[in-house]
């Protein structure tokens, strides 16, 4: 049984249970603590120092994140003092990072670090300094790495060991040098990673990207995000599916999917896009004089209909038989199955379970 | 699933069977790991040293085919150890006794002559489960494609019972199904002895249910399976056929067979969003809507009903199946309702007709958050199935013999096939190889062989082969690994347009499921020059990920 317990958040008398920490218990009060280095789904790590706050009996500041509530605690988040820290950790993030339009603003709407700055009001000139100009060279088909832009957060390299467990990227090098790299440095096909692409959606800044999507921010019309199912195996994870003008563009993963919670196979992640290929049917074919032929949705259906009648007066009901897909929506597997029970009058229905 | 998917990172012994989980169901297996990481224990039984056996306390190598063998040998040393569970034994199975008696003669020894797991992984394996306070079962289709996938099932579902293992949160029997929506399909009653719900088609209740739903007589036998219906298309007692969004072509074993029921109808009609090898015979071709444009309902594993939501428009005149099979209803005239205008009027109408759907409507299913059975509107859905009682009464401990594969190696064919997926390519590779970019992680099809066999055959890695069985052959290149055990190799069948691996597998049928044997054949490999075109390059290109096999 665990005991709740109190503590202070501005003045306010805030109840937790033991092992949460002041910022999770700041978060469920719709308190604003800015953060870069984590993520709900990682252990707490401590390392961009945003999500500061002041502790009462304390001298200085501490990172809330890390920082377990006790009881009586006497917490503060948004003093000027604190504010300033934050505005100046901010635009010391942004001073590394390159000028240009980021991409993962452009192509996705936002990215944490600069909706910070945003909301900070600052920009990158007040400490600007050199870039680190990393490769960005990396031969696989989905999964851009901009290094200029990593802000050594970690979050890609905690959840594929903590997560995902593959353990496909580490860190590397000291200081300036510091960066990510697989084993022996070498591109991420031929390393642990299984590209399932969930590096990409914890980066909190532009770094990580996926390749399908790059540029699409640049077209113009509206993208519409439509919250769905993934269409591979039976897990059952959510994704949105980003679209524009009715044509899919890319896939993202529901953060608060009840089965993924955020996680998405490379199938889930990069394989939507069969839907735009071009080889898709359009029209209704019949076989005429031995060839599959084009016609309107009236001939074709009135045809069908005709036939199975035929061959159910000629045949009997069992001369029909029907396998619903387990890949297309249940309403198309009822309609097959009351369509063969209710009008060819048999139980001559399946799915493609057996084989 | 007996048990929901988040439960399984809180359970603390998993037994993983026949599932190549990393690769084929990945975002379960991540619960797995998670659990694993929380210090639960993890033994995994798989003939081949897949990556979730990495992970493992202990990987269990057995030989295809072997799982009663083995399974009813831990049965034993878990009665024999005193570690069952006597109070749930007593109260809600039967037949315990008897299996007692049963399970004499499946010591630990016969266990690994037949299995080949030496007998103190079994009985270390065996130990761990029966003593652990929960535990799992999961598997997948290494269990049921087999002639023996019933029997493979029930000897799974004997442990989970006399340890108590059904019915209680992060424990139970957990097949993992390997398509989003086949759960769906048979819940909406795409079954040939069930209508929706699951209802038995020979009770005359359920029939006289149906009749007044729908307004009209109905036929209270039991249709056949799809796979006798393939069979009925041959001897010429099956006239028609519609298929919907399956490639039977190339999924179902013995293509040659296949290909002969499907040219033997009068009249086939596919639907399906490309022109597959399967739609390619049909005399009627309807082109669906993909599951970006239309609105609908998939059922996953772990029985949760979701949503999904048109989000993109289909090309040309592409249509969601569902009106697709209502416009061809409505014109045969048979004077059954056929009349909707939305998916959500079909789902409705489902719900209505199906106690454990019956408390949904698409209102409710929208947040995703329910497990069937949902009794009534107020119900909260159920994510631990069996709690309490089960449905039938007590749980029937089953005895079960092995019987071995129905084909084995001989002089002629002397390896072992298996078949499975592989992470990037999905099935067929209809939809993956269709999505930008997979061709470049797997370009090809190819055989996984052990090093030791290799080196029998005379084969390098890359090196070309023909893979025959007793029904054809097939060629593809070779890799060597040591993911396979000796004697037994393994291919996908991702791609049929080079290499139909599912002209080589096995049609013999669980006699009750009529679940193909795909996971077991008895094959000949030889060494063949590399076709005009194809150069002697290795079979997987350097860096395809780390689901591919390593080398040597």
């Amino acid at each position: 049984m665990t005991d709740t317990m109190k503590m202070q958040l501005d003045g306010q008398e805030v109840s937790f249970t033991e092992g949460e920490t002041v910022l999770e218990v700041a978060r469920r009060e719709g308190t604003f603590v800015p953060t870069l280095c984590w993520d709900e789904r990682l252990d707490p790590y401590g390392s961009c120092r945003l999500c500061v706050v002041e502790v009462e009996g304390r001298r200085i500041p501490a990172s809330s994140c890390t920082l377990e509530a006790e009881e009586g605690m006497v917490v503060r988040t948004g003093s000027d003092k604190l504010r300033k820290m934050q505005s100046t950790l901010v635009e010391m993030v942004l001073s590394e990072n390159p000028g240009d339009e980021c991409p993962r603003c452009r192509d996705i709407g936002t990215c944490e670090v600069h909706e910070l700055a945003e909301q900070f009001d600052v920009g990158r000139e007040r400490f600007l300094g050199a870039i680190s100009n990393a490769s960005k060279e990396d031969s696989n088909p989905f999964l851009l790495r901009d290094y200029d832009r990593c802000i050594s957060c970690f979050r890609c390299v905690r959840i594929c060991a903590e997560v995902e467990g593959d353990y496909a990227i580490t860190m590397t090098g000291r200081g300036w040098n510091k960066g990510i790299a697989t084993a022996f440095g070498g591109p991420l096909m031929g390393s642990e990673c299984t590209l399932c692409g969930q590096c990409i959606y914890t980066c909190p800044t532009g770094a990580l990207a996926d390749k399908k999507m790059v540029g699409q921010g640049s077209i113009p019309g509206k993208v519409e995000e439509t919250r769905s199912i993934c269409p591979y195996c039976g897990t059952g994870c959510s994704i949105n599916l980003h679209a524009r003008d009715g044509k899919m563009i890319g896939v993202t993963p529901a953060l608060d999917g009840p089965v993924n919670e955020g996680a998405l196979c490379v199938k889930g992640q990069f394989g939507f896009d069969f839907v735009n290929s071009n080889d898709r049917l359009t029209m209704p074919l019949v076989r005429k004089e031995g060839q599959l032929t084009p016609v309107s949705w009236d001939e074709a259906l009135d045809y069908t209909a005709q036939r199975f009648k035929s061959i159910r007066a000629e045949h009997g009901p069992k001369a029909f038989y029907a396998i619903a897909s387990g890949r297309a929506p249940g309403e198309g597997a009822y309609m097959l199955q009351k369509f063969t029970r209710a009008v060819m009058n048999s139980n001559q229905v399946d799915n493609c379970s057996r084989a | 699933m007996s048990n929901s998917i988040p439960e399984i990172e809180d359970c603390p012994m998993m037994l993983c069977v026949g599932t190549n989980m990393t690769e084929c169901h990945p975002i379960i297996a991540l619960r797995v790991k998670k659990a694993v990481r929380k210090g639960a224990k993890l033994f995994v039984v798989d003939p081949r040293k897949i990556p979730l056996a990495e992970l493992a306390d202990g990987h269990l190598q057995i030989q295809l085919g072997s799982d009663v063998a083995l399974f009813n040998a831990m049965a034993k040393v878990i009665i024999d150890e005193d570690l069952h569970d006597k109070e749930y034994v007593e109260q809600r199975t039967e037949g315990f006794e008897e299996l007692k008696k049963h399970l004499e003669s499946f010591t630990l020894e016969y266990a690994e002559e037949i299995s080949g797991v030496p007998k103190d992984l079994i009985r270390e394996c065996a130990i761990e489960y029966g003593s652990a306070e929960r535990a799992g079962i999961y598997y997948t289709l290494g269990i049921t494609e087999h002639i023996c996938g019933v029997s493979n099932v029930q000897s799974l579902c004997n442990l989970a019972l006399i340890t108590g293992n059904l019915g209680k949160r992060s424990a139970g029997v957990n097949p993992l199904r390997g398509q989003n929506n086949i759960q769906g399909a048979g819940d909406a009653g795409a079954l040939p002895n069930n209508y929706p719900g699951f209802q038995d088609v020979t009770s005359a209740e359920n029939r006289e249910k149906f009749e007044k739903a729908w307004g009209v007589p109905l036929d209270p036998d039991k249709g056949i399976t799809k796979i006798t219906a393939l069979d009925h298309a041959v001897d010429g007692r099956l006239k028609a056929m519609w298929i919907c969004g399956e490639n039977t072509l190339v999924t179902d074993p013995d293509v040659k067979h296949t290909t002969k029921a499907l040219e033997s109808l009068d009249f086939f009609v596919v639907q399906d969003m490309f022109l597959t090898d399967t739609a390619q015979k049909a005399h009627v071709v309807f082109p669906a809507a993909a599951f970006t444009e239309v609105d609908g309902f998939f059922t996953n594993s772990d029985r949760r009903i979701q949503r999904i939501r048109k989000a993109s428009d289909p090309p040309g005149e592409a249509k969601p199946d569902w009106w697709i099979i209502a416009e061809v209803a409505k014109r045969m005239e048979s004077g059954v309702h056929f009349e909707y205008d939305s998916s959500r009027e079909v789902f409705d109408e489902l719900a209505s007709v199906s106690p454990i759907y019956a408390g949904l409507d698409y209102d409710r299913i929208d947040s995703g958050e329910l497990h069937w059975p949902v009794p009534d509107h107020d119900h909260p859905g159920t994510p631990v199935l069996h709690e309490g009682e089960f449905i039938n009464g007590k749980g029937k401990l089953q005895l079960l013999d092995y019987v071995p594969p129905s084909e084995n190696p001989d002089d002629e064919y002397p390896f072992y096939l298996t078949t499975g997926r592989r992470l990037p390519t999905y099935h067929t590779n209809t939809m993956t190889g269709r999505s930008e970019g997979f061709r470049i992680l797997v370009p090809n099809e190819w055989l996984e062989i052990h090093p030791r066999d290799a080196e029998k055959l005379g084969f390098e890695d890359g090196d070309w082969a023909r893979i025959s069985s007793r029904r054809g052959d097939v060629t593809t290149r070779i890799a060597i690994t040591r993911t396979s055990p000796v004697g037994t190799v393994f291919m996908s069948f991702a791609f049929p347009e080079e290499t139909l691996t599912n002209n080589i597998t096995n049609p013999d049928v669980d006699p009750i499921t009529e679940t193909p044997e795909f996971k077991v054949a008895a094959v000949a490999v030889e060494r063949i020059d590399a076709p005009a075109g194809f150069s002697a390059e290795p079979a997987l290109r350097e860096g395809s990920g780390r689901d591919l096999p390593s080398h040597g």
